[in-house]
């Protein structure tokens, strides 16, 4: 799945790391929330740190900002230090969760706050601003007052507010969560084809996977304050290198099996593999299984295994139907499959073999 | 919902009360402004306006009344002064000892006036603490007079008295500033003074808007700390009134500058109270 040219990508990228997280600790009241964390992240990247709630991510945003102090490792930007500067002085601006709008200040004051307290010349102040506003559709609102707008306006004269600083990483602590559904989408692209705009690098934090793999060139998993896996979305999804990272971005299937010469056994299903022999994990994703043609000669099936279930259960999803199959002994795996129409009793199902990942346990905590 | 019943029942009592103890007096007490006593110190009900025309004659009134807002305002300066920074230290830098400063503003609050007041006439006066700590260190080698029984001495009183007033009410108004919205300043740029002048003090506007009317009020109508420290050259309107209504026995004059300075007061009110809604964001 992986192409030369996009790991030659990435490598090129990491050397010329704009960002240098270096083996990073916090901890508070002695509670260790970040342990260890090493990552570079390059100039114009769109990097997503992926977690639950709990997993540290926000703390990592806040390190980065400069409202946290680390209790340990180091945090480069260019070639300098930045965890020894204050917040105050970073190339780093922030959008909040809460969007943190001064509410005494009019949608045009709050843009042009960062201007002012950096002493841009007067003159440009004003012209600035509107084509900051101007960038997220916000023009005609530069005198209101934030109390008039709603929570997807205030988001984007968050944005504006941070852009126009025009910083060198843009910081966004989970800024999509707060809105509904449609509008949520709507200003998924709107982000990712702004950050095309202005080149640059953005570190965004969020819970939601989904979002992650919409926006990101890289996604760095964090769990319990590590990091579990940092790659580019489809790598992640395609390779996972724990279970956890398997289970956390996408469905899968954990089949535990037993690998003996070459063939993986996990209940009643077995697949060729090429890995060692002993106990393994093996993702297996519900889209890569498929029905089976059931006159097919087994000749030309190719790599392709085939097991056969009992439908338990199918969800109607439009384009793909999700099925629960029991294939023996209460083993069920999950398939999701072109919409066949309504299914049940025994059938033929079949994956190929080099779509069972194989993956190393995630240590707990 | 509440029913009419237990909203009736909530509503009435407490109606009534102010109705009877408050409004009925005040109304009576306005009726006594256009009464006059006659030669024989009895009260006349001949309508009229003499009793406020008197106090735009007589320089007395006047140059008391000025003195008491001068007082008034000196003492909300300086209770801004104190509890402002106080307040300011103990949201946002006290962490731990938080509960522990708080309650020690709080406590003076539970202790008597009038124990304050001596305490301070103990401090002050010519055998007082702070002249024999003077003496001791023959910084002065007889005892310093106008320490005690001056417009300082009441100032002094009251500043002690009331700061806890002025603190409270900018101490929540400055825990209710969000802390992302300091966090935001920091990140674009504005330093912790910069922050403090284009963030804090806005948003806390209202705290200092009620802390500074509940000293200036609560100054401009008190009588017993000039009683107690303030001497002749430190009595204010409210001892003035007080004496109309004793031994000079001129109710009419006293329920005059009474309602002037009921005026006065709720003008300021009301204009305060404006000033704050326009200063409150929600």
């Amino acid at each position: 799945m992986s192409s030369a040219l996009t790991s030659a990508r990435v490598k090129s990228a990491a050397s010329e790391a704009l960002l240098s997280i270096r083996k990073v600790e916090k901890q508070f009241a002695k509670r260790a929330v970040l342990r260890g964390i090493s990552l570079e992240v390059a100039s114009g990247e769109f990097l997503t740190i992926l977690g639950e709630s709990g997993s540290g991510k926000t703390t990592l945003l806040r390190l980065i900002a400069g409202f946290e102090q680390l209790d340990g490792g180091e945090i480069w930007m260019d070639g300098e230090r930045l965890d020894e500067i204050p917040a105050y002085r970073r190339q780093v601006n922030t959008v909040f969760q809460s969007y943190a709008i001064f509410p005494h200040l009019s949608v045009f004051e709050n843009v042009a706050y960062g201007l002012r307290a950096k002493a841009v010349p007067r003159n440009e102040i004003p012209s600035r601003v509107t084509q900051a506003l101007a960038m997220v559709k916000m023009r005609e609102f530069e005198r209101s007052a934030p109390s008039r707008l709603s929570g997807g306006q205030q988001q984007r004269v968050a944005l504006a507010r941070a852009l126009v600083n025009r910083p060198r990483v843009l910081l966004l602590d989970e800024p999509l969560s707060a809105l509904d559904a449609n509008l949520r989408r709507q200003m998924q692209i709107e982000l990712k084809s702004l950050q095309r705009e202005v080149g640059i690098t953005f570190i965004f934090v969020t819970h939601d996977q989904e979002e992650a793999m919409a926006l990101s060139d890289r996604i760095a998993l964090l769990r319990a304050g590590r990091l579990e896996q940092v790659d580019q979305p489809r790598e992640i999804y395609g390779c996972p290198k724990t279970a956890y990272a398997a289970q956390f971005i996408g469905q899968t299937n954990l089949l535990r099996a037993e690998v003996q010469e070459g063939i993986a056994s996990a209940g009643p299903i077995t697949w060729p593999t090429a890995g060692p022999s002993g106990p393994a994990i093996f993702s297996l994703r519900p889209e890569s299984i498929r029905l089976a043609a059931n006159s097919q000669p087994a000749a030309a099936r190719g790599s392709s295994t085939r097991f056969q279930g009992q439908i338990k259960n199918q969800t109607f999803g439009g384009a793909m139907d999700l099925l629960e199959i029991d294939c023996g002994n209460s083993y069920v795996i999950r398939g999701r499959v072109p919409s066949p129409g309504s299914l049940s009793g025994q059938q033929q199902f079949e994956f190929d073999a080099a779509d069972a990942v194989r993956v190393v346990e995630s240590s707990d905590t | 919902m509440y029913s009419r019943a237990y909203k009736s029942a909530v509503t009435i009592p407490p109606l009534l009360w102010v109705a009877f103890f408050l409004l009925v007096p005040y109304a009576i007490l306005f009726c006594y402004s256009f009464w006059s006593v006659s030669s024989l110190q009895t009260v006349v009900h001949n309508w009229n306006l003499q009793n406020y025309a008197q106090l735009f004659r007589n320089p007395l009134y006047l140059t008391v009344l000025l003195r008491s807002i001068r007082i008034a305002g000196a003492v909300t300066l300086l209770a801004l002064l104190l509890g402002y920074p106080l307040a300011y230290y103990l949201s946002f830098h006290a962490a731990k000892r938080k509960d522990l400063l708080y309650q020690l503003v709080i406590i003076p609050l539970w202790a008597s006036y009038l124990v304050r007041g001596y305490a301070w006439k103990t401090i002050l006066g010519s055998d007082g603490v702070l002249n024999g700590f003077l003496q001791y260190l023959h910084i002065t080698h007889r005892p310093v007079e106008f320490f005690l029984y001056s417009p300082f001495a009441v100032i002094l009183t009251l500043t002690h008295i009331y700061t806890p007033f002025t603190f409270l009410p900018i101490y929540a108004s400055l825990e209710h500033v969000p802390g992302n919205l300091v966090e935001a300043s920091q990140d674009l740029g504005a330093s912790p003074f910069s922050t403090f002048l284009h963030v804090i003090l806005p948003l806390s506007l209202p705290g200092i808007l009620a802390g500074a009317t509940f000293a200036f009020v609560l100054t401009l109508g008190d009588f017993l700390a000039p009683l107690l420290v303030g001497g002749p050259s430190g009595i204010m309107i409210s001892n003035i009134v007080v004496s109309l209504f004793g031994a000079a026995y001129n109710w009419p004059l006293g329920a005059a500058i009474s309602f002037c300075m009921l005026l006065f007061v709720v003008t300021l009110l009301l204009a305060t109270e404006r000033l704050e809604k326009r200063f409150t964001i929600s």
